[in-house]
């Protein structure tokens, strides 16, 4: 990317700015806080937490799959519930509440905080050498939407749902109609979970103009799109996809609410409504938006696969439009969520055809980041290992996607495990192990501070091998057909299931080194030089004192002519 | 089918036809006896590993890695596709990742290589990696949407199906539908009507409790055991007509032995089809979220003579379905277990 020299003479200047500007301390900081990075790190501070619910929650599920029989939600339910007539029932319920939540939490106030709030609030202004971002006073906003929107959510946990005596939400991150709306007419808890989308949704859209906003107008003067890095060039991407997806779930979730509430029937058939109808709203946004969460991802993995090979990116613009064909096409591929719902033989034959398209630019991306590798001299650091990690599983997960996209096989896999280990291939052990990545690469830029690398490469291996066991196995309970979903399972799918459950332990103890890891590099405090990485890290952030001044680029970088992003 | 729907169809047909006149339909007959060996060899391979990959026909085996075996035309070719073909395409792009990942970890460390390259552009490389999956792609479209029409298409009587060679342009003879079925999703158990025959009979199909199913002899598998089972003929092609109560949530049904869901949406009447070669008993589960008892109701499929059909489905209609199922010979063991198909 951009050279680094041309941007020496404006550093120091940028530094004394932080001692002179009389900035607010303490809570009003935060809570009142205009400044990208402070909001990029509150966002990764909820993003921990969240992530940390999300995999609390599935721990829960892992538990209860491990035997046969419904053992550990009926003990839960009659923890909380006390109400021992009623309790196999609410653990049956309980456990649909637990997937619901674990879908929604990690999609949306995981990953999605992590990489979009937190990574790209951080970085963006600085790789493309803007100040801050383009609405500061829109960035407070659309973080604080989001602990109201995570409350709503876990408040919906503890209401009423599919009867009176049924706590929570429990129709899956999906909430197809009816069983959202007729299907949980107990109480209020899905209208608070309606609600939660809705607020974590408009603090997306907000982020999104944000993040349009300031691509387009405040790059650097020189640095034109095609000499923009590629982690920018990603959230550029998936700002647009999440400002066109966004409102049509919104859209789809307020009908949901009239539905509930106010008497229409725009997904119920006895008022001359339909069902499916909802799952075309979602699945419009919903495709999107899984590229919403693999795409920042994407733009990291590059800047990791570069920095650490010490090599320029291999075809930079076949990288930028492999990401817009994937956006585009991402747009166009949405009823092969829904294979199984009746769909047409022709409109089946469609998205058949345009769902595998999407593996093209896929493998423009695999097979470039594999050629940027090559002939580098590579040094196998934490941030390198995860990244890695993410073009091998995301592979895995991408294969097994097109696998998928033929609807004359879905019918076997619909609705079953393959499914989850699919999605889990390419989000848990994608998106993650990206977001990871990013975290040991820019942790030091962050906060100042290096981290241990044995500790973080030990993190890596632990979870490496804790993910490929939980998930590996649930392509054979799919393929022999085990329905997600399900609390309890016929007893053939026993064997699988608890070599499963053993991968989650073992992740777990990878999340125990992390947070020791976090614990451990607070207490020490060894001060990061401004590039702790070496000649490969080239992008505008390595030239910033780590970490950055609270106001950079005072005078704005100049990128030259001359200097080629590719 | 609407209209432009049928001539969009009739468009790929014909074009089928010149493709085979062309001379290519021997070439894509071999290519697919080609891939089917694959799918044989991953069979024996899975036999390999003792006590986990025996595939179990109607109902799971313990261990099981791959599909449950296959009694019916459709999940012939869903296997033959993806046991011949899809799976080794996945493994084999994964590997040659893995691999290429290997060689850089070996040759290309800062200690093996200090000094790094500089190149950015390979022109033919590029070329090379876009054009080869799109050439595989274009190979899984010829069987995948052959499959798909398959699955999607009731038979007539005179169209032929592909069953296990996914390259043949269809080699198996299907009879017309000889029975009709409604299938209706209920929050949470399945009610079945005989449309014809059966003068539009109904009857409850609920998930038996432990305590019955223990009680039984032979002992069905937990989970999926019911109370009264779907019967249908052999050798019969069943049409199945899906939908949910209309007042009720989308359910799934779903066999996997025979290679069928089908979403039960209220307001909506879905439709599938099965044509099951050999007697037993088949189960399956409702395979879309439906509230709290979504994995309690199973669905089980017997599959009889036409013969004890025929007296099954008189009965039903004069006395009911508890009169019905006394006509039926008692369960035995093999029946109700995981017989893998052809034992």
């Amino acid at each position: 990317m951009a050279d680094t020299h041309a941007l020496e003479a404006h550093e120091a200047p940028a530094h004394s700015a932080n001692e002179h500007h009389g900035h607010i301390t303490g809570w009003r900081r935060y809570l009142y806080s205009t400044n990208h990075k402070d909001i990029g790190t509150m966002y990764l501070v909820f993003a921990l937490i969240a992530g940390v619910i999300g995999t609390l929650l599935s721990g829960m599920m892992r538990l209860e799959l491990q035997e046969p029989g419904i053992q550990i939600f009926h003990g839960l339910a009659q923890m909380l519930y006390n109400d021992p007539a009623n309790s196999l029932d609410q653990a049956k319920h309980l456990f649909n509440v637990f997937t619901t939540a674990h879908a929604l939490i990690m999609i949306f106030f995981m990953v999605m905080p992590a990489m979009i709030g937190g990574f790209a609030n951080w970085f963006v202004p600085l790789m493309i050498g803007a100040p801050d971002m383009a609405f500061p006073r829109m960035n407070n906003i659309s973080f604080w939407l989001l602990p109201a929107a995570f409350a709503l959510l876990l408040l919906s946990m503890f209401f009423p749902g599919e009867a009176d005596n049924l706590y929570g939400a429990g129709t899956g991150w999906t909430i197809y109609p009816p069983l959202s709306t007729t299907g949980h007419a107990g109480g209020p808890a899905m209208d608070f979970a309606i609600l939660s989308i809705h607020l974590a949704g408009a603090s997306s859209i907000l982020g999104a103009i944000n993040f349009i906003t300031t691509i387009f107008n405040m790059r650097a003067p020189g640095m034109t799109l095609h000499k923009m890095p590629l982690f920018p060039w990603s959230i550029l991407v998936t700002a647009f996809l999440l400002l066109l997806s966004l409102p049509v779930l919104a859209g789809g979730i307020t009908m949901l609410l009239t539905d509930r509430n106010f008497g229409t029937k725009f997904f119920s058939p006895d008022g001359g409504g339909d069902p499916v109808l909802f799952q075309h709203l979602f699945w419009f946004f919903g495709h999107p938006e899984v590229y919403i969460l693999i795409l920042p991802g994407f733009g990291m993995v590059s800047h990791i696969v570069s920095t650490f090979s010490k090599k320029p990116i291999f075809g930079y613009m076949a990288m930028v439009y492999a990401m817009v064909a994937i956006g585009g096409v991402g747009f166009i591929v949405w009823a092969h969520h829904m294979y199984t719902t009746g769909l047409s033989l022709n409109v089946q034959r469609y998205f058949v055809a345009a769902t595998m398209v999407i593996a093209v630019p896929t493998g423009v991306k695999i097979f470039s980041w594999i050629a940027t590798m090559w002939g580098g001299s590579i040094s196998f650091r934490p941030p390198m290992l995860w990244a890695i990690g993410f073009i091998f599983l995301f592979t895995v997960g991408g294969v097994t996607g097109v696998v998928l996209a033929n609807a004359g096989v879905d019918r076997a896999f619909h609705d079953t495990y393959y499914v989850v280990a699919h999605f889990h291939y390419v989000l848990s052990l994608g998106a993650v192990f990206a977001i990871f990545a990013g975290w040991y690469y820019w942790y030091p830029k962050m906060f100042g501070i290096l981290y241990s690398e044995r500790l973080a490469t030990l993190h890596f291996w632990i979870t490496f091998v804790g993910v490929n066991v939980i998930f590996f196995p649930q392509h054979f309970l799919g393929l022999s057909g085990m329905p997600r979903r399900i609390p309890d399972y016929p007893d053939a799918f026993a064997f699988w299931n608890r070599i499963s459950s053993y991968g989650y332990y073992i992740t777990f103890l990878g999340l125990l080194v992390f947070l020791y890891l976090l614990w451990d590099s607070a207490r020490k405090r060894i001060p990061a030089p401004a590039n702790p990485w070496g000649e490969g890290a080239t992008t505008l952030e390595w030239t910033l004192s780590s970490p950055p001044p609270f106001h950079q680029y005072e005078t704005l970088p100049r990128i030259d002519a001359g200097m080629d992003a590719h | 089918m609407s209209r432009r729907g049928r001539m969009a169809s009739r468009i790929l047909d014909v074009a089928a036809l010149q493709i085979a006149k062309a001379g290519w339909r021997r070439g894509i007959v071999v290519a697919g006896q080609f891939f089917r060996s694959f799918g044989i060899a991953l069979g024996a391979a899975g036999a390999m590993v003792p006590g986990l990959a025996m595939a179990g026909t109607g109902q799971p085996s313990p261990g099981e890695i791959g599909f449950q075996g296959s009694v019916t035309p459709i999940m012939d070719s869903i296997r033959a596709f993806h046991d011949g073909m899809l799976v080794w395409v996945a493994i084999g792009i994964s590997l040659l990742v893995l691999a290429l990942i290997l060689v850089i970890i070996v040759r290309f460390n800062a200690r093996s290589n200090p000094t790094p390259r500089r190149f950015t552009h390979n022109t033919l490389l590029e070329i090379v990696w876009t054009a080869l999956p799109v050439i595989i792609l274009i190979i899984i479209a010829i069987p995948s949407f052959a499959v798909l029409t398959d699955q999607l298409t009731i038979p007539d009587g005179s169209r032929k199906y592909l069953g296990s060679n996914i390259f043949s342009f269809g080699s198996v003879d299907v009879p017309a539908p000889g029975l009709t079925i409604k299938a209706t999703g209920n929050q949470w158990f399945w009610n079945y009507t005989y449309v014809d025959p059966g003068d539009n009979k109904a009857f409850d199909s609920n998930i038996l409790s432990e305590q019955e199913r223990l009680g039984q002899n032979p002992v069905q598998p937990r989970l999926l055991a019911v109370d009264h089972m779907l019967v249908v003929p052999v050798n019969t092609t069943v049409r199945v007509e899906v939908t949910s109560a209309p007042d009720g949530v989308i359910h799934a049904f779903a066999v996997p032995s025979f290679g069928i869901i089908m979403d039960a949406v209220p307001g909506r009447l879905n439709e599938t089809w099965f044509n099951v070669r050999k007697e037993g008993v088949y189960y399956g589960e409702c395979r879309e979220l439906c509230g709290k008892d979504h994995g309690f109701m199973p669905i089980a499929v017997r599959v009889v003579s036409a013969d004890v059909f025929n007296t099954w489905v008189g009965a039903l209609k004069s006395g009911g379905v508890d009169a019905a199922n006394k006509t039926l010979p008692p369960l035995t063991t093999a029946d109700v277990t995981d017989t893998p198909a052809g034992a």
